[in-house]
């Protein structure tokens, strides 16, 4: 089968350069080994942002709040302030390294575990803001409490967002006073909706803050991506894997997946997005970092005992592992460019976050459709 | 060694990383408070059961074994495998005669199909269902298949099987139990739809049931057996070169995949010349081996459902490919969900409610797609849509029998 650009991965720079290149006529295939990281988000983006996400996630139906070329500041899980770009509308942003806020409800559902009350009340009680932490229970919730592992922010979701009115009736009988309603992400798992209809049912801010994964905001996310992506005319394959490629004279020439075995995918261009070591963009040996696709160039210390630092706190070396590109972004393969083959997003060596592997992901869209 | 020759485990669920993804994407769990979901009853109760049997859980029988939770794994852990492969190991629960009776395709088939008016009737009756209901615990909600008064082979032997011989190429067609006795209008239309193509067919030699529906009711030596026969009978087949293909992507996805996985029939021999057929079809064509001409006053508004299995193979891309080179197709993709029919299960009575309660997003999108017609590659797909949205289901096949113009594409196939 023939596309005009084979993305290999379908996180966040795999789907942001396919959107981007069918909407603007160009035929891709996105090849996604299992669901990505988007499905691990805090709903928000640090590092420089391209302004091109905005209007391109808006036409997905994800509205990004907060500027691309500016801090904003949002409150994490771990009770501390974060600097972000950008972020998913669950997220409240504040202008300053300050929650804007003098009295605020923690609220958990009963028996929810992966959310950090105590953690948030403390960061709150530093920043000298009084708060109280109470649990709601609904009726509907009781079915999950009993499978303990079902009791995890996806499970809530599928039971809440279609019950909002008692949510919302739930927190209004715990307010006093409160001018601020602290929630985990447990709202808005197909649609935004949910999370729209409970700020206006409840008389205060709400921030939802993350969760333990599944992250709901980015799955969400991740579904409306797709969806706009396929609706676009592009071939999503859920589930499959780039198992080889076949490169002469500096150009893949095609590519075998693990499904389609004999069948293979040809392109005028390819993208490597495929991630770090959790989506096995990158893998290793006792020896050595590789890029396991195209054997290409990786950027790494070459001793092993140079990939950790001893403080746990610390970046990591192996962390900015990487494939190695020229100022085009083309990765390097025995020290020689391959022409047809881009490299975005945290498969590149260096500093990783959001805004670097949008960057990445719309340089390689504008040079592949002009 | 491997880490599974250490463990004893046949499957990789140390690679699990319990990030839950999984049990997000499970159909069951939103509907099914009994099941554990796919983490704990594959990965994390593997590591358990390992160290003793006694932590098998029965409610693994919930799972649909509808692969969703391996599609979507990051880690490229076999989900459901494991959790097929406990449930083959240690459940001590012994399928009942209606769990038998449902799995036992081929059987059944046989039986009725001389007495077939009859046991339509006698099936469709009100009182029937409710003594099945009752009896049975097959759920009084479902209208069962009906059965052909002429078995497909039998229609192959008399109508079609002499033509065949004027055709050079020529490939096997599996028909599975669906076209056998119930429905052999689709392999009819898979026969013509060859013949255009300058292709003649043949049967496999006794070729039986794939084993699927006795796999997921606890009969999994009955399954096995059925796949050594199918085995031997492909492997004679492809190893003159000849393919193997197959109409239903569930009959293909059990032979290609559970067989090695779940039942340790070796097919390495053959798995790569079993191919469904619209795989077959888009790539002869794609690659200008072969030409489809079409009737211009052919039009349709098509909405298309991945099933589940054909997800897991990842083939889904040549039925809609092969479906978009009608000129007169209008092709609505809908998303990807579980229907809830999962073969046999949606048939028993303590799943009904739950199955109905799985395909609500698909039947709404349905709704919505305001299509002609739903098409898709599985026969109990079919039924379960059929059922619940009053949308009639074609397999692409027929689809493409319906659209060609059979004497052009032959001629053009000359």
């Amino acid at each position: 089968m023939k596309f005009q650009v084979i993305i290999i991965g379908g996180g966040l720079a795999g789907l942001t350069a396919g959107l981007s290149l069918q909407k603007k006529g160009v035929s891709c295939a996105i090849i996604s080994s299992g669901e990505n990281a988007l499905h691990f988000s805090s709903g928000s983006f640090s590092g420089d942002c391209p302004e091109e996400v905005v209007p391109l996630f808006a036409e997905a139906g994800v509205v990004l709040k907060g500027n691309p070329a500016k801090d904003s500041w949002r409150f994490t899980p771990s009770g501390s302030m974060q600097k972000v770009r950008l972020a998913f509308e669950d997220v409240t942003l504040y202008e300053e390294d300050k929650i804007k806020a003098s009295k605020v409800l923690i609220a958990n559902p009963e028996g929810f575990i992966d959310f950090p009350t105590a953690f948030i009340a403390d960061g709150l009680s530093q920043q000298g803001v009084s708060c109280k932490v109470k649990s709601f229970s609904l009726p509907c919730l009781k079915t999950l409490r009993e499978s303990p592992s079902e009791m995890r922010s996806v499970g809530i979701a599928k039971k809440l967002d279609c019950r909002i009115n008692e949510v919302a009736g739930a927190i209004h009988k715990l307010l006093d006073g409160e001018d601020l309603v602290v929630l985990p992400q447990v709202f808005g798992l197909t649609s935004p909706e949910p999370v729209r209809a409970l700020r206006d049912a409840v008389p205060a801010e709400i921030s939802f803050i993350g969760t333990m994964p599944p992250s709901v905001p980015g799955i969400r996310v991740q579904m409306q991506l797709k969806k706009a992506f396929e609706k676009a005319g592009g071939t999503f394959l859920m589930g499959d894997t780039a198992v080889s490629a076949e490169i002469s004279d500096g150009t893949v020439r095609f590519i075998r997946t693990r499904n389609l075995d004999s069948h293979i995918l040809t392109a005028d261009n390819y993208i490597l997005a495929s991630g770090t070591f959790f989506s096995k963009g990158l893998s290793s040996t006792m020896q050595k970092i590789y890029e396991p696709l195209f054997g290409l160039d990786v950027d790494c210390p070459t001793e092993r005992t140079q990939w950790y630092s001893e403080d746990v706190f610390a970046p990591q070396p192996y962390m900015a592992a990487g494939v190695v590109t020229d100022a085009d972004l083309h990765p390097l393969k025995d020290g020689q460019p391959v022409t047809n083959l881009f490299a975005a997003g945290s498969i590149l060596a260096g500093e990783k976050n959001a805004g670097m592997a949008l960057t990445s992901t719309f340089k390689v869209v504008k040079k592949i459709a002009l | 060694m491997t880490l599974q020759e250490i463990t004893g485990s046949a499957h990789n669920f140390e690679e699990c990383m319990k990030c839950t993804v999984c049990t997000a994407y499970c159909p069951v769990v939103p509907v099914n408070p009994r099941y554990p979901g796919p983490k704990q009853a594959g990965p994390d109760g593997e590591r358990l059961r390992l160290k003793d049997p006694e932590f098998f859980d029965e409610a693994l029988k919930y799972c649909l074994n509808c692969k969703r939770c391996e599609v979507v794994c990051p880690s490229g852990v076999n989900v459901a495998d494991i959790i097929q492969e406990a449930r083959i190991r240690y459940s001590k629960s012994k399928p009942k005669l209606r769990d038998r009776i449902l799995a036992s395709t081929d059987f059944m088939g046989s039986m009725v199909r001389p007495i077939a008016p009859m046991v339509n009737g006698v099936l469709s009756l009100g009182l029937t269902k409710s003594i099945m209901d009752g009896v049975l615990a097959v759920d009084k909600h479902r209208t069962f298949p009906k059965y052909s008064f002429e078995s497909f082979e039998g229609w192959f032997k008399r109508n079609a099987e002499a033509s065949q011989k004027q055709y050079k190429e020529k490939v096997a067609y599996f028909h599975g139990c669906y076209v056998g006795y119930n429905f052999p209008q689709l392999g009819k239309d898979f026969v013509k739809v060859m013949n255009a193509l300058g292709i003649g067919v043949e049967l496999l030699d006794k070729e039986k049931c794939c084993g699927v529906a006795m796999i997921s009711n606890g009969m999994s030596e009955a399954a096995r057996k059925n796949a050594l026969n199918n085995s031997a009978a492909i492997a004679k087949v492809a190893a003159s070169g000849m393919r193997v293909l197959a109409t239903s992507s569930t009959c293909t996805f059990t032979m290609r995949d559970e067989y090695p996985e779940l039942l340790k029939v070796d097919n390495s021999a053959w798995r790569n010349s079993l191919l469904l057929a619209t795989r077959f079809i888009y790539e002869a064509v794609s690659s200008g081996r072969k030409k489809l001409v079409f009737r211009d006053s052919y039009k349709a508004r098509i909405a298309y459902h991945t099933p589940c299995h054909l997800e897991k193979l990842g083939w889904g891309i040549f039925s809609t490919g092969l479906i978009k080179m009608i000129p007169g197709v209008e092709l609505i993709h809908l998303d990807s969900n579980c229907c809830g029919i999962a073969g046999t299960y949606g048939f028993k009575k303590e799943n009904y409610e739950a199955s109905q309660a799985i395909g609500k997003a698909l039947f709404d999108d349905i709704a919505s797609a305001a299509a002609d017609f739903v098409a898709c590659d599985c026969e109990t797909c079919k039924w379960q849509i059929e059922m619940s949205t009053g949308n009639k289901v074609l397999h692409p096949v027929s689809i493409l029998a319906e659209a060609l113009d059979l004497d052009l594409t032959a001629e053009a196939n000359k």
